[in-house]
């Protein structure tokens, strides 16, 4: 099965004029839309709802510079079928004392005690790990995803890896601050069920 | 292609729309007395089964035979429900977990409710145009999830219509919008209706309507305004009479008529306060007469927690957007309870911009589905909804555990694949159980239905490849498709639903549907009639009781002689003569009404004149204007 990049006519790249791929998406919307082939014979519907749910997932995995690096992940390694995270969050060693400090109070938050000072404190610690979180994905969707555009074939999987590195420390920074959250928001989590 | 009519089946009103060929715009269709929206009531009587306005105005003297408000059980299991339920004053069951109304002597389900509104719907507009209305686009809450949506699509079966689409109603109300060239950029649609409450984003650019985010409640909306307001007055009703209570021994909480009549008059009091800073609720009890003075500031308060409980969704949409309030070019208001001047504020803070309501905010989101509908017949071309599901679907996995296959807001169609193989040997069924919602154990989310893969030919553990596909169609609306990948064979499945009904069920209903016929029109308008003509009957009943030393005996008389007039010809056929002896009888007793509404505000407010306080706000007990 052909990739997502080729349904919008794209090469296998990172860097994509979102502009232009909006467009695209609006144009494959108009053409295949259920919408638009209701009176047309049973064939035919099926053959859009099959294409406008292509373009759709398509239009997901990319348009969105970080999602896009994980589909481009997914894609390399050959895995096609399942949505979702396809990377394991990793603590960067870096920031391991940091983050025992965090998950100590983390602790001590969800065993009842969170006053003024734990809680000052906790959203502080969010605050800085927010910031890393951010610096962490300009460096994901900036200087890593130029340099795996830029590789030649025998440089790619290196700068794969990086970019997974990078992604996987993402990813725990993501739910170290989910965790932040649950504790000093708590009604900000869950209850989402219809 | 033939004709689609667009149809909002809501939790308070319904209507019909399409769209005029010659001016290309989307208009209500109007009933023969120029009425545009239909009580989403049904009545259930001895002599049939009456629908809207007919249904309304027995409300109060039939409530256990009177159902309203059936969208908030339509889809819905027994758990979900049981906690309102004593709330309605009709009996509804649990059967099989199945939910069914014990109404007028038979068990119906909310989806047959449902169909009854959309038959007379169906008739309205095949009134209108003289040929049958055989297809419909029918609006659901975007926050709707599966199986509400499913048991939408089935009322329409059971009421002889083919639902063609199903529309996120703020996205229906975004199209129409559109068509005005009234919405373009970023907008919001804050959709807050008699039962539920949705929040959607959209990028409007190029004809294409690109829906971003959605989120809401399908347990929120003026139904609930009501309710807090009825609690509140019952306390107070129960704390300042409760001497004449006692002495007359009225269980006012579990009386049936008196909640009716008292939800009613809490409904009018809070349309009234939306236009006006107070206002005053009379209710006639037996043997006294309740009066209070209402201000905005205390029935505020009562619904501020309400209110801020449509602001997380509003903020959950945004953060999945990926937007900032200021991104947002423009917030419009949609659904009867916007109307309400506390919830405008509180939209107007969130966003730090005013929200309008250009269009009919009762009448938009049917004016919408009118514009999908001509889409869909060819009719409109350059524009397109892109509209996305609101809840994640996903299979449980080992230990309880929820498995994502397609995250909330996906644009729709989308679909996910799965493989599938058999644990033990010779195995020839696979069970899957597909949930939706955003929680990760399964027990925290809501239940679709298990699916079964039958068919598998025996062979050793773990050889069977089946691939699974799930498919969200443009309706929102699932559908399963399994294939055995070595054979190419489509495998079987069988679909349990966990709280809708079965095909068969449906089958049975739609035959059902034409044994259970409907009061046939003559007999319908008789109905009607004879109802209006007993509400007024009881409410000159009370006021004479009340206010019956202010009159003078001449006037006393006069009154006296127009009940029995119309008493003598309340039980006849003719509908005509109830009509004359009814609008006698409000003629005769307009001064009575004025009397009283004098004597309700010296009593409620010491010694100011009505004419001081309020002009227009004066609920005239024997009148029977439309209520909003």
């Amino acid at each position: 099965m052909s990739d997502f990049f080729s349904v919008f006519g794209l090469e296998r790249r990172l860097a994509i004029d979102a502009p232009a791929l909006q467009r695209r998406f609006y144009e494959l919307s108009r053409q295949w839309h259920p919408d638009f082939h209701g009176g047309a014979a049973a064939d035919v519907q099926a053959r859009a709802l099959e294409e406008s749910a292509r373009v759709n997932a398509a239009y997901r995995a990319l348009r969105d510079p970080l999602a896009r690096v994980e589909y481009l992940i997914r894609l390399e390694e050959g895995r096609d079928t399942n949505e979702g995270a396809a990377i394991k969050p990793k603590a960067p060693p870096a920031l391991l004392a940091e983050m025992f400090e965090i998950q100590e109070a983390l602790e001590e938050a969800r065993a009842g005690a969170l006053d003024d000072a734990t809680r000052a404190t906790m959203s502080e610690q969010r605050a800085g790990l927010e910031a890393r979180m951010a610096q962490a994905e300009a460096q994901i969707t900036g200087p890593l995803s130029q340099a795996w555009d830029a590789a030649a074939p025998a440089g790619k999987p290196a700068a794969l890896n990086a970019l997974k590195d990078a992604l996987a420390t993402r990813a725990y920074l993501r739910t170290v601050i989910d965790d932040l959250v649950a504790v000093l928001e708590p009604e900000q989590v869950g209850g989402l069920g219809g | 292609m033939s004709r689609i009519v667009g149809i909002d089946l809501g939790t308070t009103n319904s209507l019909v729309a399409y769209v005029d060929e010659r001016t290309g715009l989307p208009v209500v269709i109007a009933d023969r007395d120029g009425r545009r929206l239909l009580p989403s009531v049904v009545g259930f009587t001895p002599e049939g089964i009456v629908v809207g306005e007919a249904a309304r105005w027995q409300l109060a003297r039939r409530p256990a035979d009177t159902v309203y408000s059936v969208k908030r059980l339509m889809g819905r299991g027994w758990d979900d429900v049981k906690d309102e339920l004593r709330y309605f004053p009709f009996k509804v069951l649990s059967v099989e977990g199945v939910v069914k109304l014990a109404v007028g002597g038979r068990e119906v389900t909310p989806p047959e409710v449902s169909a009854i509104v959309l038959r007379a719907l169906k008739e309205r507009a095949e009134a209108h145009f003289g040929e049958p209305v055989e297809k419909a686009v029918v609006t659901v809450p975007a926050y709707f999830n599966d199986s509400q949506r499913q048991a939408t699509k089935d009322a329409g079966r059971i009421a002889g219509l083919d639902v063609v689409r199903i529309v996120n109603e703020p996205t229906a109300a975004s199209l129409a919008y559109g068509l005005h060239r009234l919405g373009q950029g970023v907008i919001a649609v804050y959709d807050l209706g008699g039962g539920t409450f949705d929040i959607s984003l959209l990028r409007v650019k190029d004809g294409i309507f690109e829906v971003l985010a959605t989120n809401g409640d399908t347990h929120l909306g003026g139904d609930d305004f009501d309710r807090v307001l009825m609690l509140w007055l019952l306390e107070d009703i129960q704390a300042k009479h409760h001497a004449e209570l006692d002495r007359d021994c009225v269980d006012l909480a579990n009386d049936n008529e008196i909640m009716q009549e008292l939800r009613l008059a809490a409904e009018a009091a809070k349309v009234r306060l939306s236009g006006e800073e107070r206002t005053t609720l009379t209710l006639p009890l037996p043997g006294f007469t309740y009066r209070r003075v209402i201000t905005r500031a205390e029935i505020e308060r009562l619904l501020e927690p309400l209110v801020a409980r449509t602001l997380g969704p509003c903020r959950k949409a945004l953060t999945d957007a990926g937007l900032t309030p200021a991104e947002i070019d423009q917030v419009v208001l949609v659904g009867g309870s916007t109307r309400v001047p506390l919830v405008r504020r509180r939209v107007q803070e969130l966003f730090g911009k005013p929200a309008h309501s250009q269009l009919n905010p009762d009448e938009v989101v049917a004016l919408g589905a009118a514009v999908q509908a001509q889409i869909l017949a060819g009719g409109i071309t350059d524009m397109l909804l892109l509209d996305v599901t609101p809840l994640s679907l996903g299979i449980e996995t080992l230990g309880g555990i929820v498995s994502v296959l397609i995250p909330r807001n996906t644009t729709i169609p989308t679909s996910a694949r799965e493989m599938y193989t058999t644990s033990v040997d010779g195995q020839t069924v696979v069970d899957m159980h597909v949930v939706q919602g955003e929680r990760e154990l399964v027990k925290d989310n809501r239940s679709l239905g298990r699916f079964e893969l039958r068919g598998i030919d025996p062979m050793p553990a773990g050889m069977p490849k089946i691939e699974v596909t799930f498919l969200i169609d443009a309706n929102g609306i699932l559908q399963v498709q399994a294939k055995e990948q070595r054979t190419g064979k489509a495998a079987s499945i069988e679909v349990k639903p966990t709280y809708g009904l079965t095909d068969t069920d449906v089958e049975r209903m739609v035959e059902d549907s034409f044994t259970y016929a409907e009061a046939d029109v003559e007999t319908r308008l008789l109905i009607e009639t004879r109802n209006e003509a007993d509400t007024v009957l009881t409410h000159v009943a009370r006021a004479l009781r009340q206010a019956g030393p202010l009159l003078g005996t001449a006037e006393r008389q006069a009154i006296e002689a127009a009940v029995a007039a119309l008493r003598a010809v309340r039980d006849g056929n003719d509908r005509d003569p109830i009509r004359e002896r009814t609008t006698d009888l409000n003629h005769a007793t307009e001064h009575l009404a004025e009397a009283m509404m004098d004597a309700a505000l010296k009593g409620a407010l010491g010694t100011k004149r009505a004419d001081e306080i309020m002009t227009s706000t004066a609920e005239t007990p024997p009148s029977h204007g439309d209520r909003q």
